[in-house]
């Protein structure tokens, strides 16, 4: 635990002095975008490598946030923060109601039933063109809270900042705490956590939900940033790039989490020149790096210094 | 009034009748054990009666009350606990926080306290702790507290089951063969520690192949062949019954 703190300390030292070094707009950008899927990924992961069952539908959980933003807004006059928290609710109601049956399954139909999950809400985005504007996309208005309005990179990078390093705190007080421990017996086994008394269906179930939860929020928050929302957001390779990104960082750790998501956020600027083939780079990377580094890159780094998690 | 009242408990699989019709009872504070040949259906007995499997036919009652067919996690709010044969040891953590899991009931596990890092929850977790590092050290792994359980050897892990069920403060205990895998001096240590965790008041049911340490620390012995109830009663009893002679013997063509 006191490492984890260095290590939250370390985070919080860089994002005060990160402003310093970032030359313009376009950096801020970048590290913005770092930061909203570090935040998804941090939720995903408590899911996949704390309490290891596999979503591949997460994309579907950010899509609902970020239409709630985007249509709650711009049809029905609604509030930027009461839509968020509007998106934030259904997401994990519907994540309530559909895991009790999904985590009857386990391993490849578990993966199945998200990965339908995902599919279903993007279609249904796609499809209700009135509200969403189909597959074009819609525009989403500036986020405006209290009379204060948040425009511009730089804004935002203080908001995503400030969220990113609560998300880790919350993150490691979770695994620390006896709901976290659970979490992670389950994982070990789930017999010997039955016959302590862990109700696993229900840990399961609520992971997943809190999951959907985060990923809506960032989704909403995204949406805003951005000011433009398109299908894609919700589909499955957003999915998949969530999933690699918890995969390559590590499973089951906190900063693996932040460090896959700054990596691979980065990696498209980086293969600008072979536009088209980025999708190929990310299951490259995802193969290499299940062959390479099971354990992902940062348990892997620890362990070789000697460090635990 | 027993603590464990356990009538008429059948199981199959498919054509195999591995459990056909067993019937005991077990009063509080003794240690009962469960023997019979590899295949009698010990474990499966056990799967039964600590709901990992759901009985066919038959009754289990826990200090009078019904609890046939209830999820483990719930017998285990009832006071149920048990070890495994094939360890159940969660690999991804380290042997003290095993063991805190056995203490799961006792906390507040609420998810925003813990995400939040409430102080109640954070002393709540502190005193598991030290309980926890006492049961290891009860179990002879006080020195292997932090050291990750996917390191331990077979034998601390065989005791790490036992100070988990521990954790869990249960009112019956199951342990489903402690000593197996162990040498004598191991065995008897164990012995000691079974008939002391009896003592302190908590019920233990044991299935165990080691008959001497059976005979010496069991107020109780079932004796199950083929999935049936062969014999039951005390250690002399089990000891001069002919039917029981013949399970493990043979009888004379």
């Amino acid at each position: 635990m006191r490492r984890a703190r260095i290590g939250l300390l370390v985070l919080a030292a860089i994002l005060l002095a990160l402003p310093l070094a970032l030359p313009n707009a376009f950096y801020f950008d970048v590290v913005n975008r770092m930061a909203i899927n570090a935040i998804v990924v941090l939720g995903l992961n408590l899911l996949i490598g704390f309490a290891g069952q596999i979503s591949l539908g997460h994309a579907g959980f950010f899509g609902i946030g970020a239409y709630a933003s985007a249509v709650l807004t711009t049809h029905f006059g609604w509030s930027p923060l009461a839509a968020l928290v509007a998106g934030a609710v259904a997401a994990a109601l519907l994540a309530l109601a559909i895991a009790p049956p999904i985590f009857r399954l386990r391993g490849h139909y578990l993966a199945m039933a998200t990965l339908g999950l995902g599919i279903v809400i993007s279609i249904v985005i796609r499809n209700e063109a009135t509200y969403t504007g189909g597959p074009d996309g819609m525009p989403v208005p500036p986020l405006a809270a209290f009379g204060f309005e948040i425009g511009g990179e730089r804004e935002w990078y203080w908001v995503l900042a400030g969220l990113l390093l609560f998300s880790v705190w919350a993150c490691q007080n979770l695994i620390d705490s006896p709901f976290g421990r659970a979490l992670r017996a389950l994982h070990g086994s789930e017999v010997a956590s039955q016959v302590v008394g862990v109700d696993v269906t229900r840990y399961k179930v609520t992971i997943f939900a809190l999951s959907a939860f985060f990923a809506s929020i960032v989704g909403s928050l995204s949406a805003h940033y951005v000011g433009f929302v398109t299908p894609n957001c919700a589909e499955f390779f957003h999915s998949v790039e969530l999933l690699t990104m918890v995969i390559v960082g590590g499973m089951a750790s906190v900063f693996g989490s932040v460090i896959g998501a700054v990596l691979l956020t980065a990696l498209p600027q980086a293969l600008a020149t072979i536009e088209g083939w980025e999708t190929v780079a990310f299951g490259v990377i995802l193969i290499v790096s299940m062959i390479f580094l099971p354990k992902g890159l940062v348990p892997t780094l620890a362990a070789k210094i000697g460090w635990g998690r | 009034m027993a603590l464990l009242e356990v009538s008429g408990l059948s199981k199959t699989f498919g054509g195999v009748r591995a459990v056909q019709d067993v019937s005991f009872a077990v009063e509080p504070g003794v240690v009962y054990a469960v023997i019979g040949p590899n295949g009698a259906g010990k474990t499966t007995l056990f799967n039964l009666i600590t709901g990992i499997y759901t009985p066919c036919v038959g009754e289990i009652r826990l200090g009078g009350q019904p609890v046939t067919s209830l999820p483990p996690h719930a017998l285990a709010r009832l006071g149920m606990g048990r070890t495994f044969q094939n360890l159940q040891i969660c690999m991804n953590m380290t042997a003290i926080e095993n063991v805190m899991v056995g203490g799961h009931l006792s906390l507040d596990r609420n998810l925003i306290k813990g995400m939040l890092r409430f102080p109640a929850v954070r002393r709540a977790d502190a005193a598991l702790r030290e309980r926890a590092a006492a049961l290891m050290a009860r179990v002879g792994l006080g020195d292997q507290l932090d050291v990750p359980a996917a390191s331990m050897s077979y034998g601390g892990l065989k005791r790490l089951e036992i100070a988990r069920a521990l954790a869990a403060t249960p009112r019956i205990l199951f342990l489903d063969e402690p000593a197996a895998g162990f040498n004598p001096k191991e065995t008897a240590e164990i012995a000691v520690l079974v008939r002391e965790i009896a003592d302190s008041g908590i019920t233990v049911v044991l299935v165990e192949h080691d008959m001497k340490m059976v005979m010496s620390i069991s107020d109780r012995i079932l004796v199950l062949n083929y999935g049936k109830r062969l014999a039951e009663g005390t250690a002399r009893d089990i000891r001069a019954d002919p039917e029981v002679i013949a399970a493990y013997l043979g009888t004379a063509a």
